[in-house]
């Protein structure tokens, strides 16, 4: 790397945990209002790593097999927000949507769609309001599917980039009574990280300039 | 009358914005900054108000409020946090404490600090 991206100073990594943690806080908003049931979450972490280090953050603690609601975005700063937990327990998940009263087959068939939409509610909830807080505007594509691995979902495979820098921000999720707990993951490249750093910056010079006019 | 507020929130980021909103609504007030429960704790004999971050390492905001309620029943306390469930808000309410949502704006903390406002001259001897 030939600049100082490779290192987030404490005030920019307290930042983005901090903005980070209220898209994710929102977003669990929308997960209780799908499930009914309380959705708890950890205290929000930030790294930057190699892809393939990211790839078995999110192995940790987990089966190796995953699935995850992908969508991309793209703006001032461009990355993939994914919704990530287990392969064995994403029928549990779309049944603490659709309700216990559904048989088997009903919830294998309402699967892909459920987890599609359910991402679709809490990925851009997530990023809506990060987009919102640092008064930027944000695209975001269709949800995908993707099933496999760490290095799948990360594609560490693909044009040789298990290797690259990322900038890898992700809050552990779990709902309350259900067998369900998963990751929301943000995963950001190089430029993007540069971007977002000035973005952040902006946003943290903003709040120590806001005025001040009734101080006498 | 300039009142003494505790703020616990772990985030520089969040304190940062908490004290930028009181220099332009309440610009006379004092601002405790602490960065969790135990340095709280031990802070919030010396304040009137306390305004609470819920997500925290270690011991979480609501069980805060519910540590400074067994010594400070009447102190006027907010939990302040994006986590707006159902369930976070009502357990803020039963230990009779508000909720401020994140983002902070400042018509939600002038609001809350009105109300504190009234109850502490209220209960003033």
């Amino acid at each position: 790397m030939t600049d100082d991206t490779d290192q987030l100073t404490d005030i920019e990594q307290d930042a983005l945990a901090e903005i980070a943690n209220m898209g994710v806080s929102r977003a669990a908003h929308s997960l209780r209002q799908m499930v009914g049931k309380e959705v708890l979450l950890s205290v929000p972490a930030v790294k930057i790593v190699t892809r393939q280090a990211a790839s078995k953050l999110v192995e940790r603690n987990n089966a190796k097999k995953l699935v995850a609601v992908m969508q991309s975005f793209d703006g001032p700063f461009a990355g993939r927000a994914l919704l990530i937990f287990p392969e064995s327990q994403s029928l549990e998940l779309v049944r603490s949507i659709v309700g216990d009263e559904h048989s088997l087959e009903d919830v294998i068939d309402l699967e892909h769609e459920a987890l599609a939409e359910t991402g679709n509610i809490i990925l851009n909830g997530c990023l809506a309001t990060i987009a919102n807080v640092l008064h930027r505007t944000m695209r975001m594509s269709l949800p995908s599917i993707i099933r496999g691995d760490g290095a799948k979902l990360f594609e560490v495979g693909e044009t040789n980039s298990g290797g690259q820098f990322v900038l890898f921000l992700y809050i552990d999720f779990s709902i309350k009574k259900r067998n369900v707990h998963g990751f929301i993951a943000l995963l950001m490249d190089l430029p993007s990280i540069a971007a977002l750093k000035d973005i952040v910056n902006d946003f943290i010079n903003g709040i120590e300039k806001q005025p001040s006019s009734h101080v006498g | 009358m300039p009142y003494k507020v505790l703020v616990v929130d772990d985030s520089k980021l969040a304190r940062m914005v908490m004290a930028s909103a009181f220099r332009r609504i309440r610009p006379e007030w004092s601002l405790v900054e602490t960065t969790n429960a135990d340095e709280a704790l031990a802070a919030v004999s010396t304040v009137d108000i306390a305004l609470i971050d819920f997500n925290m390492p270690g011991t979480d905001g609501l069980e805060l409020v519910a540590r400074i309620r067994q010594s400070h029943p009447g102190m006027p306390v907010a939990v302040v946090s994006a986590n707006i469930q159902d369930e976070i808000v009502g357990r803020a309410r039963e230990l009779n404490a508000g909720f401020i949502p994140k983002p902070l704006t400042d018509e939600a903390l002038a609001a809350f600090l009105s109300g504190a406002m009234l109850r502490l001259k209220k209960a003033a001897p």
